[in-house]
């Protein structure tokens, strides 16, 4: 059905074909094609319990537990926290008992929730996929919409198959010309967080468009979008187009035969029309765009590696100069320090922003016949078993622990460390995780974002390191 | 849940930080805490308590002027990141009703909302009037009205605010939205035998 209507934009497409109905003072209520399940949703089976209501759509219900599962081994029984491992057990059960399919720790397919949609095929251009994390924005690449629900919409969504949302607002991101090489998806997003705030797109849908986004892979494109939350966003989305079809087809619950062409036919509908209305535009040079790190204690506190440490003397506005110093404090930083000066203890790459194959060869790429730095552990958690097998398969396994880094099983591990994976206080790590907050890595740790390039070569110097200029170290 | 919310004239603490995320509300430690055994004692743990599990006297909500507090203050972005709904619940569990902010993470103000928690956005300026007046007369109360949508500062000006209207109606009314939504099954039904055949 075409409709003679207004140009529209690819998020206003997907709302409209997802209303079921809307009140008169505007809330809608939204069908959810695919609804992701983790190991922290026992409080939403448990409401559901109570109340005696069954899931409405088990079959678009797919469960994976990774937050509270050790990366050390894929026995549940070896979890040593009776809580940790009691969220763990009740996925697999309150699964079983409403018909979900989930794939567990004795599954290949298990992985992070948000790296396991994307490599079943579950993820699709046009669908509406929520889960009860914050970075389901991630699923967004594929020109989805997608975004993280709280516990209480989580038991709505399993018991109704909907939720009631008020429309958002737009918010377009272009960014045009060539990225500089090594330049990766984390690099952007952690400039775009820089230019436009922590608070940036609050209330805002984000869809990332130009040259430079077209440019990115999948892998690019859903670490950018995990991360449209950390700028505020409710959801982040890129355009579908022959990358997001390749990298679809053939997967396991992707379309096939017939229904794949119908799919293509629809999928090719869904971008943004010429002329359609944004409610904010943001534009941006990718040329600028250098390999980034955070500083601070904030996603938007981030810098070229190049750079120096901030002074708060020369912020001007009173709120930002507090937080700079709070920040700085708890981060054990002096300001006029460069970057490339800053020690660190451990390197994590690894969670839902970079895990994936490509994350891993970059890293492996910088990593190959280099050690690691006296004294710095570092580890490499695949995002799923499907990864660690092809990791290993291209022999970067090796590559790693011949460096001397920790090869270890799929999970969120050190990104918040809920399975007790976590850095002791005041100790520095580099990590390709999501959120540098005060004590998200453990109490008093201290987070440095980056991409795994920047993390690897971090490993190697033993310090916040340039890849372009890492020397050969012997 | 079914908790409503009317009106509230109770001591206000102020969280004077921007972007103050919920991994700070509570920490991804707690996560896996059942809800019955309660939450009151991880809220703001790691502001709150040294690793010892002491008091700092230099966190606000130790303060005693502030213990009483049902009304959370913060800044620019307040409650951002994590969706972890657990942080309302620690909230909640230590006695808060309601935030105010200039602005919120957009997931936990709808966590607020499921369960009987009043977020109110106010102008910036607004907000720090009200953190300065709070700083300078520790334990003074902010009344917020539903109803009428609006909040009175302890200076004893008054502030109109915005709020969707069918959160202000599930708030004032307890509604279970889940119950809500199922007494409209009928319309999800119809909707999934269209969509299943435009789909087709």
């Amino acid at each position: 059905m075409v409709e003679q209507s207004a140009p529209r934009t690819l998020f206003e497409k997907i709302w409209s074909q997802h209303r079921v109905l809307e009140r008169p003072d505007g809330q809608t209520l939204l069908y959810v094609d695919c609804h992701l399940v983790h190991d922290g949703s026992a409080p939403a089976f448990q409401r559901l319990r109570q109340r005696g209501l069954p899931v409405r759509a088990p079959g678009r219900t797919f469960a994976t537990p990774d937050h509270y599962v050790l990366t050390t081994t894929r026995e549940i029984g070896e979890i040593p926290d009776p809580e940790r491992r009691g969220m763990v057990q009740q996925l697999a059960e309150n699964t079983a008992a409403h018909g979900i399919t989930m794939f567990g720790l004795d599954d290949t397919r298990q992985g992070i929730v948000h790296v396991m949609g994307p490599e079943e095929g579950l993820s699709q251009p046009g669908a509406l996929l929520v889960c009860g994390d914050s970075h389901t924005s991630t699923h967004g690449a594929f020109g989805a919409l997608a975004f993280g629900i709280g516990s209480s919409e989580v038991s709505h969504v399993l018991a109704t198959q909907s939720l009631w949302q008020r429309k958002p607002m737009t918010l377009r991101i272009t960014i045009d010309g060539e990225l500089a090489p090594g330049v990766t998806g984390k690099d952007v997003i952690l400039a775009i967080i820089a230019r436009i705030g922590a608070a940036g797109a609050t209330e805002h849908v984000i869809e990332y468009a130009g040259s430079a986004i077209r440019g990115l892979s999948m892998e690019g494109r859903l670490t950018l979008c995990n991360m449209s939350i950390e700028a505020g966003g409710r959801a982040g989305m890129v355009a579908p187009d022959e990358v997001t079809f390749a990298y679809l087809q053939g997967r396991p619950y992707a379309p096939k035969g017939a229904d794949w062409d119908k799919a293509l036919e629809r999928w090719r509908r869904l971008p943004t029309d010429d002329g359609a209305v944004f409610d904010r535009e943001v534009v941006m040079d990718a040329a600028e765009i250098a390999p980034t790190v955070t500083w601070g204690t904030s996603p938007e506190n981030a810098l070229p590696i190049t750079g120096v440490v901030p002074d708060p003397a020369d912020e001007a506005d009173p709120e930002r100069r507090d937080s700079m110093i709070r920040a700085l404090d708890y981060m054990g930083l002096t300001p006029g320090t460069r970057l490339e000066d800053v020690p660190v203890d451990r390197v994590f790459i690894g969670s839902c922003t970079n895990s994936r194959i490509e994350d891993l060869r970059a890293a492996a790429a910088i990593a190959r016949g280099r050690k690691v730095a006296p004294g710095v552990v570092a580890w490499v958690v695949p995002g799923s078993g499907l990864i660690k097998l092809q990791a290993e398969a291209e022999g970067l396994d090796r590559v790693f622990t011949e460096a001397g880094f920790e090869w270890r099983q799929a999970g969120c591990s050190m990104c918040l460390g809920t399975n007790g994976e976590i850095a002791a206080p005041k100790e520095r790590c580099a990590s390709t995780s999501n959120r540098n907050f005060v004590g998200r890595q453990g109490p008093g740790a201290r987070t440095h974002l980056m991409s795994p390039a920047t993390a690897a070569a971090t490993a190697i110097a033993g310090r916040l390191a340039d890849f372009r200029v890492l020397g050969d170290v012997t | 849940m079914t908790v409503s919310f009317t009106r509230i004239d109770a001591v206000a603490l102020p969280i004077a930080q921007p972007n103050f995320d919920t991994d700070q509300i509570i920490p991804a430690r707690f996560l896996s805490r059942d809800r019955d055994l309660g939450l009151a004692d991880c809220l703001f743990r790691d502001l709150r308590f040294t690793t010892e599990g002491a008091e700092r006297p230099e966190f606000v909500l130790n303060r005693p002027e502030f213990r009483p507090a049902e009304i959370v203050v913060g800044e620019r972005n307040f409650a951002c990141g994590s969706s972890r709904e657990n942080a309302v619940w620690a909230l909640f569990d230590y006695g808060f009703r309601a935030a105010i902010a200039p602005s919120f993470g957009d997931i936990f103000k709808n966590n607020c909302i499921k369960n009987g928690m009043l977020p109110v956005v106010l102008p910036a300026q607004t907000v720090a009037s009200l953190l300065a007046q709070l700083q300078h007369t520790p334990g003074a109360r902010v009344q917020i009205d539903l109803p009428t949508q609006t909040v009175v500062l302890p200076d004893g000006t008054r502030h109109g605010f915005e709020i969707d209207p069918f959160a202000k109606h599930c708030l004032l009314n307890g509604v279970d939205e889940i119950a809500f939504t199922l007494s409209q099954v009928d319309e999800i039904t119809a909707f999934e035998n269209r969509y299943g055949r435009e789909n087709a």
